[in-house]
C-alpha cells in the first residue's frame, strides 16, 4: 500500500495524545487509592490534559486531508453498525471531549467529591471523566487499529496484533511524553512514569517483533492463478492495458526499492525501541527534563517511520492484475 | 435466491483484446448524467484516467507451447461485496432488486477505504470529482425505456465485436448468463476470498474438430454410379455394397 502521510501523522499524534491522558488518569487513580503520593497541586493534570489534547486535535485536522471531499467529513459516522472508520469517527471527538472536560475541571478546580467509598477514597468529577477518558481511549485503540486490522485481504494487518500494536505504541508514546512533561508539573512522578515508560516501550518492540515475525512467514493466499482462474502452473502478465499510471498502479504500492524498505526497518525499530529506551534509563537517573523530552521526540521520528513501513508492507491482491506495463 | 443478481459473464475464449468495451464504456459514461470519468494529462507525456473495465493480457504456458488471454476486468458486483460494509457514509451499497453494487458520488467522501477492501481492484478514484467511481453496470442504460429493447444492456456488452460479454440474471437458470456458465464451466475470480462475484468467466476451451478419411472421399462416387469411372478390380476393398 502507498502510506499516507496524513494517516501517518493523524494515527502516531492521536496515539501519543491517548497514551499521555492514560498516563495521567493512571497516576490520579493511583494516588487515589495510595499507591503514590498526592500529586502537588493540578497543573500535571490540567497541562498534560490540554497537551494531549492539542495532539489529538492536530491528528484530527490531518485526518482531513485524506479524504477529497473533506466538507462531507460529517457524513462518516453514518455507518457505525458496519465499518471501523466509521466508529473511530464517533470515538474519536467522544474521547476528545472526555480529555476536554477533565482538563478543564482539573484547571478550574471544579472537582467536588461525588461520594466517598468506605475504605477512604474520595470519588470526585474527575475520576468520573477520567474513568469514562480511559474506557474512550481503549477503545479508540482498537477502532483505529481494526480499521487496518478488519480487512481480510490484507493479510499483514489482519490479526489481532495490529490493534494491539496500536495501543502499546501509543500508550508507550504517551507515558514518555508525561514523564517529560512531570519533570516541570510533577517531579516526583518523574521515576514511576518514566519507569512504565520503559516497560511499555520494551512490550510494543516485543509486539512489533512478533507482527514482523508473523509478516515474514505470510505465504500469500491469492495467486495469479486464482486471479485469472486459469490453473495452469506457468501464467505470467504480459500487459496491464494500459501504459500510463493509474490509481491501481498509484494507491497500493509504497513505490520505494525493496533495500529503502528494509532501511526503513531498521532505522525505525532503532529509534522507536532502542534509543528510547536508552534515553528514558539516563533521564530517570537524571531527572532530566531534556533527555526525557528528547526520548519522546526520537521516538515519535521512529512512529512515523514505524507507521510507514506498516503501509508499505501490506500487499494488496488486487497487485496481481498490475504486474506488466507492456 | 430469489432476488435477481445482474452480471456479466465475460467468455475468455472469444475475447481478441480489442478494447471496445473498455472505450465504450468510458464513452457512454462520459457523456452520461453522472459526469466524466476524468482523465489527467490525457494527451502529454505521463496520462492517467479514470476506467471503470480494463483489459489486461496474460500469457499462459512456456513457449512455443503458449496461450495469449485477454482479461477484461471490472467491478464484479459480489454477492457479498467486501466494499460495502466498510464505507463509513453508506456511500456504497449494494442493491437489493437487482444486486448491482453502486457509489452514491453525493456521499462519498474518498477516504478510499472501499477500494482497500476490493481484492480486485475494481474502484477508481476520480481525481477530479474526488469520489470513488466503479462499472455501475449501465444501471443508467437497462432501466432507460427510451431506449429500444435490444439496447437496454451494458455498453460493454453492445460494443463487443466477439460477443465475449453475456449480460444477464445469475439467479435466473433460465438466462443466457445463467445457461453460459452452467453449460461452459464458468467460474468466479479469487473464490478464496468468499466475495462470490456475481460475474463469472468462461474458460478457454479448444474447439476440436475430428474429420474421418472416409469423410473426404466419398464412397459413393456419382462418376462411378453412372459408369465414367473404370470399375474396381474384384479384389479390392470398396466400403458400399457394390453391386455391378
Amino acid at each position: 500500500m502507498r502510506p499516507a502521510t496524513s494517516v501517518i501523522l493523524l494515527t502516531t499524534l492521536i496515539g501519543a495524545g491517548q497514551g499521555l491522558f492514560l498516563a495521567l488518569f493512571t497516576v490520579q487513580s493511583h494516588a487515589l487509592v495510595g499507591l503514590l503520593p498526592a500529586v502537588e497541586g493540578r497543573a500535571l493534570y490540567a497541562q498534560g490534559g490540554a497537551i494531549a489534547l492539542l495532539l489529538l486535535a492536530a491528528g484530527l485536522v490531518a485526518s482531513f486531508f485524506h479524504l477529497g471531499r473533506p466538507e462531507r467529513a460529517w457524513r462518516s459516522a453514518a455507518q457505525w453498525r458496519t465499518s471501523w472508520l466509521s466508529r473511530e469517527v464517533i470515538v474519536l471527538p467522544a474521547f476528545m471531549a472526555a480529555v476536554a472536560l477533565y482538563a478543564g475541571v482539573h484547571a478550574l478546580g471544579w472537582t467536588p467529591t461525588l461520594v466517598n467509598l468506605p475504605q477512604g477514597p474520595a470519588i470526585d468529577l474527575s475520576i468520573v471523566i477520567g474513568v469514562a477518558g480511559t474506557l474512550l481511549a481503549f477503545a479508540l485503540f482498537v477502532c483505529t487499529g481494526m480499521v487496518y486490522a478488519c480487512m481480510r485481504f490484507l493479510a499483514e494487518w489482519h490479526t489481532p496484533l495490529t490493534p494491539l500494536n496500536y495501543t502499546l505504541l501509543g500508550g508507550a508514546s504517551g507515558f514518555v511524553l508525561a514523564a517529560a512533561l512531570a519533570t516541570l508539573a510533577a517531579p516526583s512522578l518523574v521515576g514511576f512514569l518514566s519507569g512504565w515508560a520503559i516497560v511499555l516501550t520494551a512490550l510494543a518492540a516485543v509486539g512489533r517483533l512478533a507482527s514482523l515475525w508473523r509478516n515474514a512467514r505470510l505465504k500469500p493466499r491469492s495467486t495469479i492463478q486464482s486471479a485469472i482462474g486459469i490453473k495452469h502452473p506457468t501464467v505470467v502478465q504480459r500487459s496491464m492495458g494500459f501504459m500510463g499510471g493509474s490509481f491501481n498502479t498509484r494507491e497500493f504500492f509504497h513505490g520505494v526499492a525493496a533495500s529503502r524498505l528494509r532501511m526503513v526497518k531498521h532505522v525505525f525499530l532503532v529509534l522507536a525501541f532502542v534509543v528510547p529506551i536508552i534515553l528514558l534509563i539516563a533521564g530517570r537517573n537524571a531527572a532530566s527534563g531534556p533527555l526525557l523530552l528528547g526520548a519522546f521526540v526520537v521516538q515519535y521520528v521512529g512512529l512515523l517511520a514505524e507507521r510507514w513501513f506498516f503501509f508499505a508492507q501490506a500487499n494488496h491482491p488486487q497487485n496481481l492484475y498490475y504486474q506488466a506495463v507492456a | 435466491m430469489s432476488q435477481r443478481q445482474l452480471a456479466l459473464v465475460i467468455d475468455l475464449n472469444v475475447c481478441v483484446g480489442c478494447h471496445a468495451c473498455v472505450t465504450s464504456c468510458k464513452e457512454w459514461n462520459s457523456s452520461g448524467a453522472a459526469g466524466p470519468m476524468s482523465d489527467q494529462n490525457p494527451y502529454g507525456a505521463d496520462p492517467s484516467g479514470t476506467f471503470f473495465n480494463r483489459v489486461q493480457t496474460f500469457e499462459v504456458g512456456e513457449f512455443p507451447l503458449t496461450e495469449t488471454v485477454h482479461f477484461p476486468k471490472s467491478c464484479l458486483h459480489c454477492e457479498d461485496p467486501p466494499c460495502v460494509p466498510v464505507c463509513p457514509t453508506g456511500a456504497s451499497y449494494k442493491r437489493a432488486e437487482d444486486g448491482i453494487v453502486l457509489v452514491d458520488y453525493d456521499k462519498c467522501i474518498g477516504c478510499k477505504y472501499c477500494s482497500w477492501a476490493c481484492p480486485y481492484g475494481a474502484r477508481e478514484i476520480d481525481e477530479n470529482l474526488k469520489v470513488m467511481k466503479k462499472c455501475t453496470l449501465c444501471v443508467d442504460r437497462i432501466y432507460d425505456t427510451s431506449m429500444a429493447e435490444a439496447d437496454r444492456k451494458p455498453a460493454c456488452v453492445m460494443a463487443c465485436p466477439t460477443s465475449a460479454r453475456i449480460f444477464g440474471d445469475i439467479h435466473d437458470p433460465q438466462s443466457d448468463a445463467s445457461r453460459a456458465i452452467r453449460e461452459n464451466g464458468g467460474y468466479a475470480l479469487m473464490p478464496e476470498w468468499g466475495t462470490q462475484p456475481a460475474n463469472h468467466y468462461l474458460p478457454r476451451r479448444t474447439t476440436r474438430l475430428r474429420i474421418h478419411e472416409d469423410e473426404l472421399v466419398r464412397s459413393d462416387n456419382p462418376l462411378r454410379v453412372e459408369g465414367h469411372l473404370p470399375r474396381p478390380a474384384d479384389d479390392a476393398s470398396t466400403l458400399e455394397d457394390a453391386s455391378f
